[in-house]
């Protein structure tokens, strides 16, 4: 083999493990493919509150991801929070009466949008709406609740 | 009094004609690029001396700064008891900071430095000169097939480094010190986006890669064409490379942080 040769064949190796490398990224630590192709259909939910939803948060059945938030708005009119769910088109039979509530993974973890399926015969089609929603929970406002409470309960007592 | 302004002034002037003259000498050597195009084999040359013979340190260093982050973030997250998202603590950093990073430092010193001695040398020898009484234009046969060399290596100079990282990571969280395998990939690729974070990640190493090999060129091309010459311009090549890597590593990170 000609010294040109060696040459050529290691920088081939280079380029092609410098690719691998990206692809390893890619597909091993970002997980590319999971949906960012295949077709989708938006749809829409408006909440009185999505404290700590954003953009891209998963959208979920039964805990398993379906879907990504698309965009968040507020609703000029009512002042409501307007959340457009991109969903996998495999999951086009979601029952239109099916309704959409915000959850926290665990105590402290990530907020998403969970949808509890409906029974109605018709399914959710692109741009078409979830009316029945549940807001996100705050939690301080639980905890001032719960204290205030507390404390008219300790003046009764007295 | 009128010294001291002569010298601000004289410092800015001087300032200004060095980087007018690099912004001159790399469109130059953009412009060679398509001198190339007849003669691939001229950027094959160069990416093994850039790129293939860096391999090694990267893939070494990447290894060791992955085990390290692993190390570090372990024990920081196990007071929290989440140890679990070790795998997004040393992705998130390789990816986004580390890997372009320090990618850029060492090849600063690997391929830059050597860069800058070889066109030095080439300068004070009179090869240069010689090329141009032959009527070859020496920035676009010398300078361009090294510029372009290290635009293509560096992004893959980084990737290598990161995803060496992720499994150094791997290894000493999940092997050593029992980190939940599937848990480590998981949390990972749920929490590292492509287009926010890797394809920022490989925006900031070809940035990296323009910019210390365009130091580098530049102080070999205009260095005294003397041995201490080239000394200094070697020098010049690590220590401009490293701080602008860093000042436009901040730039960059505020931008696509937006």
């Amino acid at each position: 083999m000609s010294s040109t040769r060696v040459l050529e064949i290691s920088v081939g190796i280079f380029v092609a493990a410098g690719i691998a490398a990206l692809l390893v990224l890619a597909v091993n630590v970002s997980n590319v493919t999971a949906f960012h192709s295949g077709d989708q259909y938006i749809v829409k939910a408006s909440f009185d509150n999505i404290s700590g939803l954003k953009v891209r948060s998963a959208v979920t059945i039964a805990g398993v991801t379906v879907g990504r938030v698309k965009a968040i708005t507020v609703d000029p009119v009512s002042f409501e929070a307007v959340v457009d769910m991109a969903i996998d088109s495999k999951y086009n039979e979601i029952p239109v009466d099916s309704s959409a509530g915000i959850y926290t993974a665990g105590l402290l973890g990530e907020k998403y949008v969970g949808i509890e399926p409906g029974g109605a015969p018709d399914f959710l089609e692109q741009n078409s709406e979830i009316h029945l929603t549940q807001s996100s929970i705050v939690l301080e406002k639980l905890i001032s609740q719960f204290l205030f409470s507390q404390s008219d309960s300790d003046k009764k007592d007295k | 009094m009128f010294d001291w302004f002569a010298k601000v002034g004289k410092n800015a002037i001087d300032f200004f004609a060095r980087f007018g003259r690099e912004v001159l000498l790399f469109i130059q050597a953009v412009i060679g690029f398509a001198t190339l195009i007849p003669r691939p084999g001229l950027v094959v040359q160069q990416l093994f001396s850039v790129g293939v013979r860096s391999m090694l340190i990267i893939i070494v260093s990447g290894f060791f700064v992955g085990m390290v982050l692993g190390l570090q973030g372990y024990n920081t997250l196990v007071d929290f008891g989440a140890e679990e998202s070790l795998g997004v603590v040393v992705a998130l950093s390789l990816v986004r900071e580390l890997g372009p990073v320090v990618t850029a430092l060492l090849y600063a010193g690997r391929a830059g430095s050597a860069l800058t001695a070889e066109i030095g040398l080439m300068k004070a020898t009179e090869q240069l000169s010689g090329l141009e009484m032959m009527a070859v234009n020496p920035v676009s046969r010398i300078l361009s097939p090294r510029l372009l060399a290290g635009i293509i290596s560096m992004p893959l100079l980084a990737a290598m480094f990161s995803a060496v990282g992720v499994f150094g990571g791997y290894l000493v969280g999940v092997d050593m010190l029992g980190v939940d395998s599937g848990a480590y990939w998981s949390q990972m690729q749920a929490k590292v986006d492509f287009n926010d974070d890797i394809v920022n990640g490989v925006i900031k190493s070809f940035a990296f890669g323009i910019v210390t090999t365009w130091i580098a060129v530049y102080e070999g091309y205009s260095c005294i064409p003397t041995s201490e010459g080239v000394s200094r311009a070697t020098t010049r090549t690590v220590v401009y490379s490293a701080l602008v890597v860093l000042g436009l590593d901040f730039l960059l990170t505020a931008l696509m942080l937006d």
